[in-house]
């Protein structure tokens, strides 16, 4: 088991940090597990939702936010749903996330790349457009034969559109974008 | 009956892509049940996942525009086929109760939205608005012989707070629909196990061990079919059913239909209407057993 100086690494900030940015009261985790017993993910996890739960109520900025287990969370809510004492578990680990960009961290997997070409598909055509949006992540990936095997099989269900669909207001969408980034260099 | 049923339309990107199938039959059984929809004008992606993990702002934002159009067609109330599109925007709406959240997330838009509206699943207006009892009175073709588990994913019913609709680890909506429409429905006991959700592309090994295992339990319980509401759901376990066989040694073939698909062919709708064409892993067999009233246990037995 690793020990962890809480005295010399508190980081009574960041504690404030995450409760405000989540409106849950981190202190009200007792560690019962139950967030992990049910995580679908965690056999994933470097570390399981329960101790990021624990490290963040310590104050370890550093460690929780280079957890790779904030790249695995799908949002399932199952942790969430079951918690005994009503935490929004899953909204904190969303927070975790949009800190742990803030400060440069993604993960070492490939589940941040996708859902950065997911977003640039919708800011470029306000609405995702499927193919678009698996091209940009193969050209960030170098996995070209990502799902390839899958074309014989869809190809001919006429689901699949090598254009996006047409909408007037997607540079209303695109200027949605361009503020957010705005409002986050401030 | 009710015939003044009356809702905004929200689709959704996957209803023009990988989920046409859903969206059809959607609007196929609506149209049958004589409820109203109108598309939302020119509705923009709700950002889904990868939204809310990037900032909370940016995915409201996302949403409430859609919600600002909806007002603009003078309803309160919309609905989507879809549970992330479903999420997204009622976060969106709940969240902007709180004035310094709202003020935020209206700096990001062209003017500030009405976001006031009430956003529900088109599976929970069949059930609270329409009525499964009003449904059992519509059959015309009962889905004698069928046997299938309902699959209702992770984010329908959760979290509960928000969504409200349904119980949040053993909702029957499904369920009941599917015994009204004349299915033998078995107990399937991962009704909320997450099936992988989006990692399909960056992290497929994930979702072959989460979608095998629903499939495996499914094939267990002696389900011949299983029942969605959920475009990413039905898209990792029909699409992708394949792919979980190939990796996991398993030699699934079960159907996966969205539940609108069955609930339109018990009410006499064509299969073409409903999309059943749209399917990877065919239902042909299963269909015609059906039709020609065939013992499908017996059958499988």
């Amino acid at each position: 088991m690793k020990v962890i100086n809480i005295n010399s690494s508190y980081n009574s900030d960041f504690v404030k940090q995450v409760e405000e940015e989540s409106g849950q009261k981190l202190n009200l985790c007792y560690q019962c597990g139950k967030c992990t017993a049910g995580c679908p993910y965690t056999d994933e996890y470097d570390i399981s939702v329960s101790q990021i739960m624990r490290l963040a109520q310590a104050g370890q900025k550093e460690k929780v936010l280079q957890a790779n287990s904030l790249w695995l969370c799908a949002t399932c809510e199952s942790c969430t749903a079951r918690c005994p004492n009503e935490i929004d578990v899953a909204r904190i680990m969303d927070v975790l996330r949009h800190m742990a960009r803030r400060e440069g961290h993604g993960g070492t997997g490939r589940v941040k790349t996708f859902w950065d070409s997911f977003l640039s598909s919708v800011k470029s055509n306000g609405r995702v457009f499927e193919v678009g949006l698996l091209v940009n992540y193969i050209s960030h990936t170098g996995r070209f034969w990502t799902d390839i095997g899958l074309g014989p099989k869809v190809l001919p269900k006429g689901k699949i559109h090598f254009k996006p669909t047409e909408m007037q207001g997607k540079k209303e969408v695109a200027k949605i974008f361009m503020r957010f980034k705005e409002e986050s260099a401030k | 009956m009710n015939t003044s049923l009356n809702y905004a339309y929200y689709p959704g990107c996957s209803s023009t892509g990988t989920s046409i199938e859903y969206d059809m039959s959607s609007r196929a059984v609506c149209a049958a049940l004589d409820i109203k929809l109108t598309d939302v004008p020119d509705w923009n992606c709700c950002g889904s996942t990868p939204a809310h993990t990037v900032d909370h702002s940016l995915s409201s934002a996302l949403s409430a525009r859609n919600l600002d159009q909806v007002s603009s067609m003078g309803l309160d109330s919309c609905i989507t086929p879809c549970p992330s599109c479903l999420a997204n925007l009622k976060t969106a709406s709940h969240r902007m109760e709180d004035k310094a959240f709202r003020d935020k997330v209206n700096n990001l838009l062209e003017k500030p939205a009405n976001t006031n509206i009430s956003t529900k699943s088109v599976l929970q207006i069949l059930v609270e608005d329409y009525g499964i009892e009003n449904i059992r009175k519509r059959v015309v073709k009962p889905l004698n012989g069928l046997v299938v588990g309902a699959y209702y994913g992770c984010i329908l019913n959760r979290p509960p707070h928000l969504m409200q609709f349904d119980d949040r680890e053993h909702p029957m909506a499904m369920d009941n629909i599917m015994e009204a429409l004349g299915a033998t429905v078995v107990p399937f006991p991962l009704k909320v196990e997450c099936c992988g959700a989006s990692f399909g592309i960056p992290r497929k090994d994930v979702v072959m061990r989460l979608s095998g295992k629903l499939l495996d339990t499914a094939e267990a319980i002696g389900a011949q079919a299983l029942v969605t509401a959920c475009p990413l759901c039905q898209m990792n376990l029909d699409m992708r059913q394949n792919q979980i066989n190939h990796a996991n040694g398993s030699h699934h073939n079960m159907p996966i239909f969205y539940f609108t698909q069955l609930l339109g062919l018990a009410l006499g709708l064509t299969e073409k209407e409903l999309g059943m064409n749209k399917l990877c892993v065919s239902p042909r067999t299963l269909l015609d057993a059906m039709a020609n009233g065939e013992n499908l246990k017996e059958k499988a037995a």
